[in-house]
């Protein structure tokens, strides 16, 4: 059986007229199997809300170069005319953002809003839609949504809002959600419900998930297996606890490090990885993450390092990866 | 130290703070925009004194014929018998504002002149809101090259002062009547609406809850129509309360400078300030205060209401 979603050597190249194009996204592949929660990780920058983007042809289709392919089951989204494409979206493929109350519309009654994508995608009446929505809204737990239906974006709290935009986001029983850091923008103990929401309403309905996040916390919990990016390339890829037993690749291990621990003294400085995203070489030149490496080889630099298959369809691209002894 | 009935008083008080609190948050909590916005325009004195000004306006516009002691264009020879360059008759017996340099009753004239006033205006604002929001909107929806002509041909229009362009835009035709006069007007003012409603567009087009409607493939008409365009009209909606303010001042200064509808007997209040008022300055400054104060307290009363209607519809302010 071909996976749900096969992303093949995406890649994004911002070009404006007069400037050096720069390139967001590097050749990423992964695949995504129907039922499975798949994480793209990594820091603020390295591609993951453009590969996201790109994905759902949100992109502006001034000033980008996306090639390569994204295979939904048989179809090449990226080969669909935008007319076309609008039909899978919201229907097949349904996205939640990182900040819910603007992703809102703040003149419409939540209602309505929900009975959108229903009348758009089902062919359903305004009043049947909005009947359906009540369930929807019920389903995601937000109580009274009788009346919660009739209020606008404004009157409802950061985790209704992002409850809502979940109720909105599989209204349609997609059989893809990306998420693209849903719970940035909320309180740590909404996150969580959140989380475990999201959880059991991709569990139940067999929904595929893509969660894009920076935060580790969120992959422990949630991903099935997960791809590290940096600067527009996956640098390594494992199955969750793969990842977190052993991570190979320096830049995931230093991720891990840098995260504050209890069972750590008090005392002791927390590990950082040193200087910015900014500061890399192009990956044609060697590895990006070079300059920042603390396991740095002279094979780092030179030409591009490969993304070589490890165990158990892992894959990693480190010409000097942590050994696995030394691993936290 | 609390006496009995103190005591009683201060339950029954939070007894009833209690009963409020609970009735507010039961009561069903979606209202509509509209009816919320109206809601809270009738808390606001502002709005209330803004909406008197205009009631007022509109009612002696209205029922003018009722109002007014005399027709407007009737002239009283007995009024003007000893007329002299120096002498315009004041207020006289049935003629409370007395006559203006033609004899005719003065405060008919006025009366009179909040028709003419509310009709130029009104139309010379709507007709401008409208072309400036097609403009505006399908600038900013399509983008692109509809975008750059647009904006260029507002940046020359801008590029004039709008008396200037007006009156290029009267002389254009042959001739001139109350129409042309409405026309020029609202033309003046569609770049003006265009600019808005362009720039307020293009911060919606990037706005986030644009791209998740994006997200969930709803139509491009739908997104521009029911996404982009409602979030978009706080700014025109304002602007159009202070362009009636303007529209009747450059309309007044069109017909002061003979660009008007050539028609004497017709009451304006631009008119009648521009050439009575000031002819007669000297002499009779009433001939000028009255329809100046006139222009002023329609002009405010629209600027208040605009400026509390763009406060209520604003759902950041809701509750």
């Amino acid at each position: 059986m071909p996976p749900l979603l096969d992303v093949r050597e995406l890649s994004v190249v911002f070009q404006r007229k007069g400037t050096r194009p720069v390139t967001a996204v590097d050749g990423v592949s992964f695949t995504v199997e129907p039922g499975q929660t798949v994480g793209l990780v990594g820091e603020s920058g390295c591609g993951k809300s453009v590969t996201s983007l790109a994905i759902m042809g949100l992109l502006p289709r001034r000033g980008n170069k996306v090639t390569g392919e994204v295979r939904f089951e048989d179809t090449d989204l990226l080969q669909l005319r935008p007319r076309d494409l609008r039909d899978w979206r919201g229907r097949d493929i349904g996205m939640i953002f990182q900040d819910p109350l603007s992703s809102l519309n703040p003149v419409i009654p939540l209602g309505v809003q929900v009975a959108e994508v229903l009348e758009r995608h089902q062919g359903r009446t305004r009043q049947a839609a909005l009947k359906q929505a009540r369930e929807l809204l019920d389903a995601v737990g937000i109580p009274d949504p009788a009346r919660r239906l009739k209020e606008f974006p404004h009157q409802l709290s950061g985790g209704m809002r992002q409850r809502a935009l979940i109720a909105i986001a599989l209204a349609c029983k997609p059989r893809l959600l990306i998420a693209d850091e849903p719970t940035t923008a909320l309180d740590v103990t909404i996150q969580a419900q959140i989380l475990t929401l999201l959880k059991e309403l991709v569990d139940d309905s067999g929904t595929a998930l893509v969660m894009i996040t920076h935060d580790l916390g969120v992959v422990a919990g949630l991903c099935d297996t997960v791809n590290v990016l940096y600067a527009g390339k996956v640098v390594e890829r494992a199955y969750r606890h793969d990842l977190f037993a052993e991570p190979r690749h320096p830049y995931t291990h230093g991720l891990l490090q840098s995260v504050p621990r209890l069972d750590v003294d008090r005392g002791e400085r927390l590990h950082q990885i040193r200087g910015s995203v900014s500061d890399n070489i192009p990956w044609p030149e060697g590895c990006a993450f070079a300059p920042r490496c603390d396991r740095v080889v002279d094979d780092c630099i030179g030409e591009t390092v490969p993304l070589e298959p490890t165990f158990r369809a892992g894959a990693l691209r480190c010409a000097n990866p942590v050994p696995k002894e030394v691993a936290v | 130290m609390t006496r009995p009935g103190g005591l009683a008083t201060l339950a029954d008080h939070k007894r009833k703070r209690i009963d409020e609190l609970i009735a507010r948050t039961t009561e069903p909590g979606g209202v509509s925009l509209i009816r919320d916005a109206g809601r809270r325009l009738l808390r606001n004195p502002t709005a209330i004194v803004g909406a008197v000004l205009i009631l007022l306006f509109l009612i002696i516009a209205i029922f003018a014929p009722l109002v007014a002691p005399h027709d407007p264009v009737q002239r009283f020879p007995e009024l003007t018998k000893d007329l002299t360059v120096d002498s315009i008759p004041g207020a006289t017996a049935g003629h409370p504002l007395g006559s203006d340099p033609l004899g005719r009753d003065f405060a008919s004239r006025m009366i009179y002149g909040a028709r003419q006033t509310l009709f130029v205006g009104v139309l010379a604002t709507l007709i401008g809101l409208l072309l400036g929001v097609l403009l505006g909107a399908l600038a900013g929806a399509i983008g692109g090259w509809v975008d750059a002509v647009v904006m260029r041909l507002t940046d020359v229009m801008l590029a004039l002062p709008s008396l200037l362009l007006a009156i290029t835009l009267v002389a254009l035709a042959r001739q001139s009547t109350q129409w042309t006069v409405i026309v020029a007007v609202a033309v003046v003012n569609v770049p003006i609406f265009a600019r808005l409603l362009r720039g307020s567009m293009l911060a919606q087009r990037e706005s986030d809850h644009v791209l998740a409607a994006r997200a969930l493939g709803v139509k491009r008409r739908d997104i521009v129509l029911r996404h982009m365009l409602p979030n978009s009209l706080t700014a025109v909606i304002v602007q159009a309360t202070l362009t009636f303010a303007v529209a009747i001042l450059d309309a007044a200064a069109l017909s002061f400078l003979g660009l008007g509808d050539p028609d004497i007997n017709r009451a304006e209040w631009g008119l009648m300030l521009g050439v009575d008022g000031v002819r007669y300055f000297e002499v009779r400054p009433e001939l000028a205060y009255f329809p100046a104060l006139a222009i002023i307290f329609v002009a405010l009363g629209f600027t208040l209401l605009g400026e509390s209607i763009r406060e209520a519809l604003d759902p950041k302010n809701r509750r």
